[in-house]
C-alpha cells in the first residue's frame, strides 16, 4: 500500500483544521462556543493547531447557566490563561434577573432551553458572525443533518429543510447583516474518535470525565450529582459512588455512570464497550423524539 | 487497533421502497454499531406501528417531517467503525426531485452504492444513480442487487441484472464496479455471507467496503496547494514567521521543491512544511499544513502554490458540467460569485451548450433554461483567471460552486470539463 495516505484520525484532524481556517478567512468576528465539555475542548485544541505558531485568533464564548460543575469553570479559566485568548461570558442568571427569560418550575426544571436566549443575545451584542461549536453528527438525529457551515437567520433560527447544499470542500459562509453561521469542524467525528484523539494527543480534560468519588442520587436510571441546585425528594437518598461523566451539561441534568476508568486509556476501553449512546443520560434529550430538532430550530447549539 | 486505518466515505442512493434504509440499518446492526437505547427506541416505534419484529429501516429516521412522511429529504450522515476501517455514510434520497441532494452526497464519496430491487432490475432510477456516480467521478461503485429473497435467490435473475447494468455503465465513466446479490431484510451478504446463494463467490458488502483499495482515489501526481490564509504570529518567538496555511488539494510537496505562485507567476523554494510544532520533509493530500518559502513574496488567500514543472491552467473561460441546486432558475447572463478552492471571483454563465435528460441521459439542445436539479454543460466566464484542472483529473481543483449574490445561496455545483 502507498505511504501517501492518512489514517482516519489524521484525516479527521486535517478536515477540522481546514474548516477552522476557512471560518477565520470567511468571517469577520468568529468565536468558539466553549462549554468546558470534551467536544469544545477538542475544537479549541484543533484551533490551537490550525493557527500555530500564531495564537487562536478569536475569543471563546461561554454560555454560563449558573448551574455549572465547579470543576468546569476552573478548567475554563485555566485554558483561557494558557492560550492567551479572550473569554466572553453570556449569563443565563443575568437574563433571568433582567426578566428576559423565566425559570422553569418543579423537580425536573432545567436551564437548558433558557440558554438559547442568552446564546443569541451574546451573539448579537458581540456582533458574532460565526459561532464555532463542537456538535457532532453522530450525537443525535437532528444533528446528523447539520452542515459544516450552518446558516442562521436574523432570529438565530435554523431551517433544516432549506439548508444550503455543501459540496466537496467548498464552503459558502456568505450572509446578510444580522444573520450568522454556526460552524461544526468536528461534524464527522464519533464519540470514539474524540476519545481516541484525546488519548493520542494527551489533551487535558476536566477531572469530571475520570472516575471519582461523588455524592449522587439515583434518578431516572442514572446518577445525578448532588449540588446546591438539586431538589431532593423524600424518597431519594444521597449516596457516595465512584462515577464518571460521559458528557458534561448542567450539573442538574447530567447523569454519571459508575465506573473505575480513571485514565484516558481506561476511558477509551470503556467507551468502546458502551452499549448506550452518549446522550442517553441527558434528560434534555429525553423530553421528546424531536427535542433536539426543536431546540436547534430556535437557535440552540 | 485502528491505528493505520483509513476513512472510507460512501453514498447510498435509493427511494422509499428499494430497501435502502433497511440496508443501512442492517449494516449498522450486524456490525454492532447500534446502541441499546437506540435499539430500544426502534423496538418501541416498531411495536407502535404494528410491524413484525424490529424494523431496521427506522434507524435512519431523521427530521420530524421525514419521520412523518416516511421519506428521506436531505442528506443524513451516519457513522460506523469496524476493526478495519471507519465509515461515513452519506444517506441520500433517490427520487428525481432530490437529484441535488444525491449530487451533494456524492461529491466527497469514495464509493457509491446503488440499490436495485431484484424483482424489477435496472430501472430509470438506477440509470440516474449510475449517471450521478459517473458525473461526480466516484471512484468505485457497488451495485447491491437487493431483495434476492423475493426472486428465490435466483442466480439467473442476478446475472441478468449484472448484464443490464453493464450495458448502461459502459457508456459512462464508471470503471470499478462490484455486484453483490443480497437480502438486506434477512441479512444475506450484507455483513454475513448468505447461506442461500452458494453460487455467489464474491464477498459480502461489508467485507468489500473494508478491503477496497482507496489509497489511489486521491490525485498524487499534480501538486496543488490553495492558500487559505496567512499565518503571521506577532509574537516574540516567531516574529519573522510567515506561513501559508491550507490543505493540500492533490499531490506531494517536499522541502526544497521549486514552486510557482499562481496567478502571479513568482517562483520560490519551500523552506519548511509545518504541522503544529513539527516540520516535515514532505506532505501530501489531504493534509492541512503551513508552508514557508525562501523568498518574501506577496501571497494571499485565493492564490495557489504549485510545483513549477506542473501547473494547472489559468483560465477565465471554463466549460463545466453544472447541476442547478436552487428553486429559482438561472437568470440568463446574470452574474454570480464563483467559488473555486479558496478563490472567489465574479462569473457569468455565457452559454448553455446542452441540457441532459436525466431519464434517458440524452442531450436536450432546444431548452436552455436551468431549473432545480437540471444538469447541463455550460460555458462560464470569470472576471479573473481561475487555476483549474479538469474534474476528471482532480476533484478538488476541478470543482466549483456558484453563489447568488442576491440571496447568498449556493445555487449550482459544477465539474470542470
Amino acid at each position: 500500500m502507498s505511504k501517501y495516505y492518512l489514517n482516519y484520525l489524521d484525516e479527521l484532524e486535517s478536515e477540522a483544521i481546514f474548516i477552522l481556517r476557512e471560518v477565520w478567512a470567511q468571517f469577520q468576528n468568529p468565536v468558539i462556543l466553549f462549554s468546558g465539555g470534551k467536544d469544545s475542548i477538542l475544537v479549541t485544541h484543533l484551533a490551537k493547531k490550525a493557527f500555530y505558531p500564531a495564537k487562536i485568533p478569536f475569543p471563546l464564548m461561554h454560555v454560563d447557566t449558573g448551574h455549572n460543575f465547579p470543576e468546569t469553570i476552573e478548567f475554563r479559566d485555566d485554558i483561557i490563561k494558557e492560550l492567551g485568548v479572550d473569554l466572553i461570558v453570556g449569563s443565563v442568571q443575568e437574563a433571568i434577573d433582567d426578566g428576559r427569560v423565566a425559570e422553569e418550575k418543579g423537580k425536573n426544571a432545567t436551564r437548558n432551553t433558557l440558554q438559547i436566549t442568552t446564546l443569541l443575545d451574546a451573539i448579537e451584542s458581540n456582533k458574532v458572525d460565526c459561532a464555532i461549536g463542537g456538535g457532532r453528527r453522530d450525537e443525535e438525529k437532528a444533528r446528523a443533518k447539520e452542515r459544516f457551515f450552518s446558516h442562521r437567520d436574523d432570529f438565530g433560527q435554523w431551517d433544516p429543510k432549506n439548508q444550503r447544499p455543501e459540496l466537496w470542500n467548498i464552503f459558502n459562509g456568505k450572509h446578510f447583516q444580522g444573520e450568522h453561521f454556526r460552524a461544526f469542524p468536528i461534524s464527522n467525528w464519533t464519540e470514539m474518535d474524540v476519545w481516541n484523539y484525546i488519548k493520542r494527543e494527551n489533551i487535558a480534560i476536566p477531572s469530571l470525565y475520570f472516575a471519582h468519588e461523588r455524592e449522587v442520587i439515583r434518578r431516572d436510571g442514572t446518577w445525578i450529582p448532588n449540588s446546591e441546585f438539586l431538589i431532593i425528594e423524600d424518597h431519594e437518598e444521597v449516596v457516595t459512588k465512584k462515577i464518571r461523566f460521559r458528557t458534561l451539561g448542567d450539573i442538574t441534568i447530567t447523569g454519571g455512570d459508575e465506573s473505575e476508568a480513571d485514565t484516558l486509556e481506561k476511558i477509551a476501553v470503556e467507551v468502546a464497550g458502551m452499549r448506550q449512546t452518549e446522550r442517553g443520560n441527558r434528560s434534555d434529550d429525553k423530553r421528546s423524539e424531536s427535542a433536539m430538532e426543536d431546540r436547534k430550530r430556535q437557535g440552540y447549539f | 487497533m485502528l491505528d493505520n486505518n483509513q476513512l472510507l466515505r460512501f453514498t447510498t442512493a435509493g427511494s422509499v421502497d428499494d430497501g435502502k434504509s433497511t440496508l443501512i440499518g442492517r449494516l449498522l446492526y450486524d456490525s454492532k454499531s447500534i446502541f441499546e437505547d437506540q435499539l430500544k427506541a426502534i423496538e418501541n416505534t416498531s411495536k407502535r406501528k404494528g410491524h413484525d419484529g424490529v424494523d431496521l429501516a427506522l434507524f435512519t429516521d431523521g427530521l420530524r417531517d421525514e419521520r412523518e412522511q416516511g421519506i428521506t429529504i436531505d442528506v443524513a450522515y451516519r457513522y460506523f467503525t469496524t476493526p478495519k476501517r471507519k465509515f461515513i455514510i452519506a444517506d441520500t434520497p433517490g427520487h428525481i426531485q432530490y437529484t441535488r441532494n444525491m449530487v451533494t452526497g456524492a461529491s466527497t464519496a469514495n464509493v457509491a452504492t446503488i440499490l436495485i430491487d431484484a424483482r424489477y432490475g435496472v430501472i430509470e432510477q438506477t440509470k440516474r444513480h449510475a449517471f450521478i456516480a459517473s458525473l461526480l467521478q466516484i471512484p468505485h461503485v457497488i451495485v447491491c442487487v437487493n431483495k434476492m429473497d423475493l426472486v428465490d435467490f435466483s442466480e439467473e435473475t442476478f446475472n441478468n441484472i449484472v448484464r443490464q447494468f453493464e450495458e448502461i455503465s459502459s457508456k459512462m465513466l464508471i470503471t470499478d464496479v462490484r455486484y453483490i446479490p443480497m437480502s438486506a431484510l434477512l441479512g444475506d451478504n450484507v455483513v454475513n455471507r448468505s447461506k442461500n446463494m452458494d453460487w455467489y463467490q464474491g464477498a459480502p458488502m461489508l467485507h468489500t467496503l473494508e478491503t477496497m483499495h482507496i489509497s489511489s482515489d486521491i490525485n498524487k501526481v499534480d501538486a496543488r496547494f490553495p492558500v487559505q490564509t496567512v499565518l503571521r504570529p506577532q509574537s516574540e518567538a516567531h516574529r519573522d514567521y510567515r506561513g501559508y496555511a491550507g490543505r493540500i488539494a492533490s499531490g506531494v510537496f517536499r522541502k526544497g521543491d521549486e514552486i510557482t505562485v499562481m496567478p502571479s507567476g513568482f517562483t520560490s523554494k519551500i523552506k519548511s512544511i509545518d504541522v503544529f510544532e513539527k516540520s516535515l520533509d514532505e506532505a501530501h493530500a489531504p493534509m492541512s499544513v503551513s508552508i514557508t518559502l525562501e523568498d518574501d513574496i506577496d501571497i494571499s488567500r485565493g492564490d495557489m502554490l504549485v510545483r513549477s514543472n506542473n501547473k494547472p491552467d489559468a483560465s477565465q473561460d471554463i466549460e463545466v458540467m453544472l447541476c442547478w441546486l436552487n428553486n429559482s432558475p438561472a437568470r440568463p447572463r446574470a452574474k454570480y460569485t464563483i467559488k473555486h478552492t479558496s478563490n472567489n471571483q465574479k462569473a457569468m454563465i455565457k452559454e448553455v451548450i446542452y441540457k441532459i435528460d436525466i431519464n434517458t441521459l440524452g442531450r436536450i439542445n432546444d431548452d436552455k433554461e436551468l431549473g432545480m436539479n437540471d444538469i447541463s454543460k455550460v460555458k462560464i466566464r470569470t472576471t479573473k483567471p481561475l487555476m483549474v484542472d479538469s474534474y476528471r483529473e482532480n476533484r478538488v481543483t476541478g470543482s466549483i460552486i456558484l453563489v447568488d449574490d442576491a440571496t447568498n445561496e449556493t445555487v449550482a455545483a459544477g465539474m470542470i470539463v
